[in-house]
């Protein structure tokens, strides 16, 4: 059952709004008296789907659904998709380009601290389409 | 815990971002990293971040990885829509001559003594 359903859209290259969506979601998450610990790993998942989101893909949304036992994560962009996702994985791959690297965004750490931030990982990419994650954190 | 009003006074940092109340404000530790996903996935709550990247996104990264301050050493220039964002979500941002190296030893060395 969903408690509280948040929904945020994310523009692509938008640098400047980029982290106001997971920022607001971390103030959320704190008004609600979130435990500490979950909301430092929803903060971190929802910013890097976000950053994701702003530097590879043409755009696309975050919603958190904020349940009884869990918070899930889904950030769903408008394509171009990921080629190979073993790869895209990987601590340290990156497909960014070097004037996002100049800015410190870029180090191929994004999926990989998700993953090690979440409880439930799933990640599905269709090329040319969309790339969708999902992402459980429990209480 | 650190008191933040000493660490600027012992350093002699430039306040960057004037408009926080940073009288009761609190530093653990230090952090120095650059590279913005590494520093979310390491910084530890309450840590002081020394970066080089100067750009808007720095102050979500802080904040989202409860940093307590951001020092910036060199005395490397800093966007306006950086200190801006800074001061609407209540993330001094300092600044320094020193390098990230130096001010690290020399933090190191003042919350050792207290």
């Amino acid at each position: 059952m969903t408690v509280i359903k948040l929904v945020y859209e994310v523009e692509k290259q938008d640098f400047v709004k980029a982290g106001q969506a997971s920022s607001d979601i971390k103030k959320k998450l704190k008004q609600l008296g979130v435990p500490s610990e979950t909301t430092r790993k929803v903060a971190i998942s929802t910013y890097e789907a976000e950053m994701n989101i702003v530097i590879h893909s043409q755009g696309g949304y975050i919603e958190v659904n904020i349940e009884e036992q869990a918070i899930s994560i889904k950030a769903k962009d408008r394509g171009p998709g990921i080629k190979n996702i073993e790869l895209a994985m990987q601590e340290g791959y990156t497909t960014a380009t070097d004037k996002v690297r100049e800015l410190g965004f870029g180090a191929g750490m994004g999926l990989p601290n998700i993953k090690s931030c979440s409880d439930e990982f799933k990640i599905k990419s269709v090329l040319g389409k969309y790339t969708e994650l999902d992402v459980q954190i429990y209480f | 815990m650190y008191k933040i009003e000493k660490l600027i006074e012992n350093l002699q940092l430039e306040i960057v971002s004037k408009n926080i109340d940073i009288t009761d404000m609190n530093m653990s530790g230090v952090y120095i990293g650059d590279l913005l996903s590494w520093v979310m996935g390491n910084i530890k709550p309450g840590d002081a971040w020394i970066t080089i990247q100067t750009h808007v996104n720095i102050v979500a990264v802080a904040a989202l990885g409860d940093a307590s301050c951001i020092i910036i050493p060199e005395n490397a220039e800093i966007d306006e829509s950086t200190i801006q964002k800074s001061e609407e979500q209540d993330i001094p941002i300092f600044r320094s001559n020193l390098t990230a190296y130096e001010l690290a030893c020399k933090i190191s060395r003042l919350v050792d003594k207290k």
